[in-house]
């Protein structure tokens, strides 16, 4: 049987945490499949082999400046020779942005088949099948894959918990590159800090926090009041932004910032994963929507299913008589 | 500049509680209203302000029956030029079925640039685009928040993760997925609609575009779809509204923030 490949992602001389999530989820799986883990290394000269070590039965190498970050081009034409090579029963890559750009591709290029953003990974007779969500979260679903020489599977972020340390001793070996590459048609120029600004949610106790059922841009207002009475921090999710009814230094969530609260007040929030995953460092979380199978009441501490405004003007009043 | 845009219809369900079908493979639709894929809304937008810059045809590609056809009418709205409507008559597609079926749909037009959504909000699966990419052979970039035209290329943004913003050059042709937020959509009257009625839609089959049955066979299958565990989840807090704030208070200051 082919080993299970995880593809390490890293920015900026950092290995991303998807990466050992993936790699413990591999450890898992090949324990049940008797094969082994191999992490698949592409990055310019960063001392990142160690680590992925512990973690892995064998650590492939591909180095060279040109891969030191992130190129579709390299990642692709890279992945697609090795994988035709050692065909990996199962190949793990994060549902990042980057993983969202090579993985449809590399899946395209070596005709084996994908299923995107696993929030788990089971194996049925000795196949893998993937547990997902659809609809935002509000359905999930069981994936099964035509039967092939080799899988492939992008994993959500936060999906798995890396609760021990890594204990292998995994032989680190470089790979020379491809000769046949393609040269990139993409040419990196810089990285963008877009989330910095004048408020800085990272450090409020308290976030009174507005989402897409605010309904329009003049319906903030109300709610920064709120924020201001209960001497808390307004934030947003992703919506809000998109619409432009407040900055991006306000956004919450795996596009925009990782908050730490003590209370994390959501308001007409529904709870889309990717800003979940920016509150999970909320101590307490407190969710108001009207819709009451919004997937935020999955992940909150308490709930109130009703209309966010009502809330709003009974706290507005109670904080005034404070 | 010439630019394929590619638009899917999808199910509204937020404030709706979806209910699974007697299949158990997909969720009862009949009762649902469709609306235009909110990705697609920003590639459309896109797509027509770079015309509008730069002069060119913008051609809108839907994979759907005559009921899709009404996101089409919203792009020409919106200011495509002509539109294409693959029917996939009975056909379960996965998102590899619907990057073929597209690249055998563009793979003859003239254009210098794709634009599709990042994912959609039924499926969530985030693969179409960058799958067609790969079968024209084209240079691409995912979740593209910003896109800046230059001689021969492109100036794109990515949105990674942390708030991070890549910048990079991508040459043409390529493919790019849209993210929303890269623009503010123009508003559709239903005026407009009915105006945009004159300009071509063109109507194809599997059949047309050299597809055989048995070309098409779909790599992943969902085996079952079931809602969310009820168990699990936040303690509701009832009353009336003023009971709710009071409760609201309560949880803070035992969360050790006073107001």
């Amino acid at each position: 049987m082919g080993d299970i490949f995880v593809i390490a992602e890293h920015r900026n001389g950092e290995i991303r945490d998807i990466t050992f999530e993936m790699l413990k989820k591999a450890g898992v799986l090949a324990q049940d499949l008797s094969c082994n883990v191999t992490a698949v290394l592409l990055a310019g000269s960063e001392p990142f082999s160690e680590r992925l070590s512990k973690w892995a039965d064998r650590v492939l190498v591909f180095e060279d400046e040109r891969i030191k970050t992130y190129d579709s081009d390299l990642y692709t034409g890279i992945l697609a020779a090795l994988v035709k090579e050692q065909e990996p029963f199962l190949t793990l890559m994060g549902h990042t942005s980057w993983g969202m750009d090579y993985a449809p591709a590399l899946a395209a290029k070596t005709g084996y088949p994908l299923a995107t953003d696993a929030t788990d990974v089971l194996l049925e007779d000795g196949q893998p099948q993937v547990i997902r969500q659809m609809y935002s979260g509000k359905l999930f679903s069981r994936v099964s894959f035509n039967p092939s020489p080799g899988y492939m599977i992008t994993v959500r972020p936060g999906a798995f918990q890396v609760d021990t340390a890594g204990e292998k001793e995994g032989e680190v070996v470089v790979q020379a590159l491809p000769e046949d590459l393609q040269s990139p048609r993409r040419e990196f120029l810089e990285f963008e800090d877009t989330a910095a600004g004048d408020v800085d949610i990272t450090q409020a106790d308290l976030l009174v926090s507005v989402g897409r059922g605010v309904g329009e841009a003049d319906n903030i207002e109300t709610v920064q009041e709120l924020a201001d009475l209960l001497g808390g921090t307004l934030s947003c999710s992703r919506p809000v932004v998109d619409k432009n009814w407040l900055p991006k230094y306000h956004q919450v969530g795996t596009s925009g910032k990782s908050v730490k609260p003590k209370v994390y007040l959501a308001l007409g929030i529904s709870g889309a994963f990717q800003h979940v995953a920016g509150i999970t460092g909320a101590d307490c979380v407190i969710a108001v929507n009207k819709d009451k199978k919004a997937p935020i009441f999955r992940v909150a501490d308490y709930g109130i299913a009703d209309d966010l405004f009502a809330v709003v003007e009974a706290l507005k009043a109670k904080a005034k008589s404070a | 500049m010439n630019i394929i845009v590619c638009v899917k219809r999808v199910p509204l369900t937020q404030e709706v509680d979806l209910e699974v079908d007697d299949s158990g493979k997909k969720i009862k639709e009949d009762a649902l209203a469709y609306v235009i894929n909110d990705w697609d809304n920003y590639a459309i937008e896109a797509a027509v302000q770079l015309q509008e810059n730069l002069g060119g045809e913008v051609t809108a590609v839907t994979i759907g029956n005559e009921d899709d056809e009404e996101v089409l009418r919203r792009a020409l709205a919106m200011g495509a030029d002509r539109a294409i409507r693959i029917d996939p008559g009975d056909l379960v597609l996965d998102g590899y079925l619907n990057a073929r079926i597209l690249a055998k749909t563009i793979v003859d037009l003239a254009y210098d640039l794709i634009l599709t959504r990042v994912q959609s909000e039924d499926h969530n699966t985030g693969m179409v685009g960058i799958m067609l990419a790969e079968q024209l052979g084209l240079a691409h970039a995912a979740v593209t928040n910003g896109i800046e035209p230059e001689e021969g290329t492109v100036k794109v943004r990515v949105e990674l993760e942390g708030g991070i913003d890549e910048v990079s050059h991508v040459q043409l042709p390529a493919l790019l997925t849209i993210q929303t937020g890269i623009n503010e959509p123009r508003y559709v009257s239903i005026m407009g609609i009915r105006k945009a009625k004159k300009k071509e839609l063109k109507v194809m089959s599997l059949d047309d575009l050299g597809f055989t049955p048995n070309d098409l066979t779909p790599q992943t299958r969902i085996e079952e779809v079931f809602l969310p565990p009820e168990t699990e989840g936040a303690e509701m807090i009832e009353g009336n509204p003023a009971e709710m704030a009071e409760a609201i208070i309560r949880i803070m200051g035992e969360k050790g923030v006073t107001v």
